[in-house]
Formats: structure tokens, C-alpha cells, sequence
């Protein structure tokens, strides 16, 4: 018990000092998942609709491979993210694997079945006849996409929380695209990793409560934005 | 979506709002609607009846360009409305049967198709104060659309529908969910909505009684094919098939021969009975059709009023309480299998001392019968 008290006090001490390097880790992880929630966001919202709303032949495996790409291992997006932007790998030539855009990439992939599969099953649940309304209320594709955002926002903010709470949490990918780098790539979760390895538990801890500090914040903010009636 | 072979425009017909032209819709195989070719006329309220699973709704979902003909064309003054669907449904207005309010206020619920239409915010207010003032709802604006009443959530349906200020106005049963009382204030309100804005309306409704009510003219819809078109009184009154007569309540339906016609008046027999219709050129074979409130009866032997020619003996088989009125179930003549069905009054009932069993003379005017041809 000593161990976790004495890390806890640490931790404090370190925060209240206002550690430069925990600072400058916390600014990037939050950028970098945000981005990567983001892009999620932007892609998985229309192709979750158009999942929702359109049939087409395949539409069924399509889905099935959605559902099973919300519970895919970081570990294995990180080996499959590595390989593309490995130096002689396909898109090696960009130059990106080991820096931050690489784990913006491998997060994106983490991120985008859970938005997409989450979104599908908000859409779905709009009655068919009020999207009928909407058209008949005289909207175009952009506009009857922005309704249906509008009316299924509850779902799209859980897309959202999940997207966001998977990638900031995740660690196999940022290691094997990101190379925890200081400085560079390192984030709170490869930081975490090596300081426990290391066996200062005192900064471990000083990060890991910061990675909850941070979760809880951003969930803070959707939830209200979620739970709020709107008028 | 622009078709790109989209044949010529027609020039438009005067008055004519919408032109259906050889338009079919096919289900599974199936084809659910065939109209070979239907005008509605512009400014006037279009009925569109018929029982359920006639294609009403799929027609007027045509209309909306929800769905999309197999083959046919659609006109709205003259023009085809594929050519561009968003402009042809901003020109429209649109109410179903459920509300279909948006999670959003009452007032954004009723400035939202002026939004897409990009009006500024200032007319997008008044108008919405304005159409939900005129249908009794204007104090429920700043309330959340999912916190009305489902009487209340209709009228803002329609204050959505008539905000938008349409040329079209389409209505899928926007009465049809809603309670006796709730309903008929909101059809009567409605109705003066209607006499005052005047857009091309199409009603399509099952129940005769409204279509009587609020259409300037009717179309009759059975099977996914127009039986009849025509006013009111044309449609009720003279029924073009026995399915027409059977749906607009033309209940008396009997099979008749002819037997002589002079001076515009046809005599037929009718279950060993002569019945007189006025008819200028009457089919050898024929449906003899009367409106069961045409019918009166009276005591076996009593005097009938002079111009009634029409005075049949029948029996009372059956009375039953339908609505404000008594339906008496009769047998004509000494046939057992012709059978007539009559509305009075629960007074007259009382002051003729009808029972079941009771010897009566059913009473007509030669004029208030209709032949369909056999």
C-alpha cells in the first residue's frame, strides 16, 4: 500500500510543480485522440447513416464487419498500421510512421468502427416516416444528413464517448506506430508503460490519474451536452 | 434525380395543378397503382377515397417523390417533376397521419421547412406565429414538439404544412388518429383554413364523410386503379361500379331487368317488384343503387306522398343502432334473398311502432335511384 500512497503523493507533487514533460504528454494525447476521434466522427457519421438507411446487396456482411471492427485489438490495428507506413511498407515513402500523425492514423482505424457501428444503430432507431417528413419538407442530402444528426444526437454523442474513450486509452497501437518517443510520440499510455517498466511508479501513477482526469473531463462535457433538453 | 430521356414537357393544361400520366407503380411483382391518367385541378380540394390497400397513400407518396413510377410521367404545371426533385417538393407542402414532429420546439418545428427553403429568421418567425396562432396552438411554441397533445401535435403538423405556404398541399389521413371530438374541431378548423388559402389539395382519406365534407372533387381508388372521378354529389350520388357504390355507402345494390321506359322514366323489376328510376337511356340489364337515407318507410296501407313513385312491400329483418340513426335491415317483396337496408330516425321508428317482423312499404323516389349497366 505504501507503494500506491507514496506514488499518489508524488503524483501530486509533480502536477502542483507543473511538470513540463506530464504537460506537454497530456497536450499531445489530447490532440492527437481528439484528431483522431474527429476524422473518425466525420467519416463514420454519413457512411453509419448510409449503413442505416440504404440497402444495397452486401449491405449485411458490410455490417457484420463493422460490429466486429468495434472490438478489434489495438494491438493488431498498430501491426497493420505499422506495415503500411513502414519505411519499405506501401505508404512508407510519406514518411510517417514514428510520429504523431501515425498514431492519429491507428487511432482513426480503432475509432472509426465504434462511431460507425454505434451511429447505425442511433439512425436506425428514427422512424422511416418522419425521414419521409423531412424530405417532404423539402430537404436536400446535406440538409436531411444534418437532421438526422440532429435527431439522433443522443446515439451520435455515445459514438462520440466511445470513439474518443477507446483511442485515449489505447496503448499496443501508439507504441508500435508512434515508438514512444519523448518528446515526440510519447503520450499518457506508452508513458505510463515505460515508467512502470522503469519502476517509477510515482510518475505511472502521476499519468495515469492524469489519462482519468482527462477521460472524465472530455466525458464530462458530452454528457451534459448529451443530457441536456434541448429547445 | 434529372432523368436524362425526359420526354417533352406537355403544355399545361388550364387548371390543371398536377397531371398523372400513365403511371404505374409495381411492389414485389405486383402493380399497386395504375393511372392511366388523373388531373388535379388547380386551387380545389381533391379527395382521393377508397378502402384500405386501395394505393392512396402510394399515390400521394408518388406525388412527394418518395417513390418513384416504374413508368409514367408526373407533371406540375406542365413541367416533369423528376427534372428537379427538391425544387418540385419546396413547392409542396406535405401532413401524414401521425404529427412527425422533429426533437426540436413547436416554433422550430413549424419554421424548419422555411429554414431548408432558406428564409431569413425574421419572416420564419412570423410566419410560424402566424399559422400556429391560426390553428389555436400559438401558445405551445416555445414548447418542446414531444410535449403536446396528439390533437395539438396534428394542428402543428398542419401550421407546418401551411407555413410553408405550398401550391400543393398533400395529406396522407391527417385526421385519421385522432379522437371523435379532437377531430371534428380540427376538420372544421381546417376547412376554413382551406376555403381561405386555397392550394391544390389532395386529401386521401378512407372515411367517406370527411372526403364529403372537405373535397371539391372525389377520386375513387380501388385496386391501385381509378374507379371514378367527379363531385361529390356525381360520386355518392351515382356510383360508377358496385365496388364504388359499396365503398361510398350506396348499401341498396339490387340486379334488375327492364321491363319498359317512356318519358324518361325506366320501370324495372326488382325481386318480382316494379321500380321506377328516372333515366333518359336505361340499360336492358342494370344495378338498381339507392342511398339507404333515400329510403323511407311507412305503414303497409298508408297514403304515400305523391311524388315518391317508388312503393315497395318488404319485411323488417333487423334494427340496430348506427351512430345517431336507426339501420333497419329489410327483405323486398316475397323474395327472401333481396334484401334493402334503410336509415330513420329512432323517433320515427317509435311513431311507425317498427319491430322486427313488422310488414312495411319501403318508399323512393324514381330519382333517387342510379343504374350501373350489367
Amino acid at each position: 500500500m505504501d507503494l500506491l500512497w507514496d506514488g499518489i503523493k508524488e503524483a501530486f507533487r509533480l502536477w502542483i510543480r507543473g511538470d513540463a514533460e506530464i504537460i506537454e504528454i497530456t497536450l499531445r494525447t489530447l490532440a492527437v485522440s481528439s484528431l483522431a476521434t474527429a476524422v473518425s466522427l466525420l467519416l463514420g457519421v454519413p457512411i453509419g447513416a448510409a449503413l442505416a438507411l440504404k440497402r444495397f446487396p452486401g449491405r449485411r456482411p458490410l455490417v457484420a464487419l463493422v460490429n466486429t471492427g468495434m472490438g478489434m485489438p489495438p494491438v493488431v490495428v498498430g501491426l497493420f498500421v505499422a506495415i503500411m507506413l513502414w519505411r519499405s511498407g506501401p505508404f512508407g515513402g510519406l514518411g510517417l510512421i514514428y510520429t504523431p500523425w501515425a498514431i492519429v492514423i491507428a487511432q482513426f482505424v480503432i475509432a472509426v468502427p465504434l462511431v460507425i457501428g454505434i451511429s447505425l444503430a442511433a439512425i436506425q432507431t428514427i422512424d422511416p416516416k418522419l425521414l419521409d417528413q423531412m424530405i417532404a419538407l423539402g430537404a436536400n442530402r446535406l440538409q436531411l444528413l444534418w437532421l438526422i444528426v440532429r435527431e439522433a444526437r443522443l446515439g451520435l454523442l455515445a459514438a462520440l464517448m466511445a470513439g474518443f474513450g477507446a483511442v485515449i486509452s489505447e496503448v499496443g497501437a501508439s507504441i508500435m506506430v508512434g515508438g514512444n518517443i519523448a518528446g515526440e510520440t510519447r503520450v499518457l499510455t506508452t508513458a505510463t508503460v515505460l515508467e512502470t517498466s522503469r519502476g517509477r511508479f510515482e510518475v505511472a501513477i502521476a499519468l495515469g490519474v492524469m489519462l482519468l482526469v482527462l477521460a472524465y473531463l472530455v466525458n464530462l462535457v458530452f454528457t451534459s451536452a448529451q443530457q441536456r433538453r434541448p429547445a | 434525380m434529372p432523368s436524362n430521356a425526359a420526354p417533352p414537357s406537355l403544355p399545361p393544361v388550364a387548371d390543371s395543378k398536377i397531371q398523372l400520366r400513365g403511371c404505374r407503380v409495381v411492389r414485389d411483382g405486383r402493380v399497386v397503382l395504375d393511372i392511366p391518367e388523373l388531373d388535379v385541378p388547380k386551387g380545389h380540394t381533391t379527395a382521393l377515397i377508397g378502402p384500405n390497400g386501395a394505393g392512396k397513400s402510394t399515390l400521394l407518396r408518388m406525388l412527394q417523390l418518395l417513390i418513384r413510377p416504374e413508368r409514367g410521367e408526373l407533371l406540375l404545371d406542365g413541367v416533369p417533376m423528376q427534372r428537379d426533385p427538391i425544387a418540385t417538393r419546396r413547392r409542396m407542402a406535405t401532413a401524414f397521419q401521425e404529427p412527425l414532429l422533429l426533437s426540436m420546439s413547436v416554433r422550430a418545428n413549424v419554421e424548419l421547412g422555411l429554414r431548408l427553403r432558406r428564409l431569413p429568421r425574421a419572416q420564419r418567425r412570423a410566419r410560424a406565429r402566424h399559422w400556429l396562432d391560426r390553428f389555436g396552438v400559438g401558445h405551445l411554441a416555445d414548447r418542446h414538439a414531444h410535449d403536446v397533445s396528439g390533437g395539438e401535435a396534428q394542428r402543428v403538423s398542419l401550421a407546418r404544412a401551411f407555413a410553408l405556404n405550398p401550391e400543393v398541399l398533400l395529406l396522407d389521413e391527417p385526421f385519421a388518429a385522432l379522437d371523435a371530438p379532437t377531430r371534428s374541431d380540427l376538420i372544421e378548423d381546417f376547412a376554413s383554413v382551406l376555403a381561405e388559402s386555397r392550394p391544390t389539395t389532395v386529401l386521401v382519406t378512407h372515411d367517406r364523410d370527411e372526403a364529403r365534407r372537405l373535397g371539391d372533387g372525389i377520386v375513387v381508388l380501388i385496386d391501385g386503379r381509378l374507379r371514378q372521378r367527379g363531385s361529390p354529389a356525381e360520386v355518392f350520388g351515382a356510383p360508377a361500379d358496385a365496388e364504388v357504390a359499396a365503398f361510398v355507402g350506396v348499401e341498396n345494390v339490387w340486379a334488375a331487368s327492364l321491363e319498359r321506359s317512356s318519358a324518361g322514366i325506366a320501370t324495372y323489376r326488382v325481386a318480382g317488384q316494379l321500380v321506377d328510376v328516372a333515366s333518359a337511356s336505361p340499360p336492358a340489364a342494370a344495378l338498381v343503387c339507392v342511398r339507404p337515407e333515400a329510403i323511407t318507410l311507412f305503414p303497409p296501407a298508408a297514403a304515400v306522398p305523391g311524388s315518391a313513385r317508388n312503393c315497395l312491400p318488404a319485411r323488417i329483418d333487423a334494427i340496430n343502432l348506427v351512430g345517431p340513426v336507426l339501420r333497419i335491415q329489410l327483405h323486398l317483396g316475397h323474395s327472401e334473398d333481396t334484401t334493402a337496408v334503410a336509415t330513420v330516425t329512432p323517433a320515427s321508428v317509435e311513431a311507425l311502432g317498427l319491430r322486427v317482423g313488422s310488414a312495411v312499404s319501403a318508399v323512393f323516389k324514381a330519382t333517387a335511384a342510379h343504374l350501373i349497366p350489367r
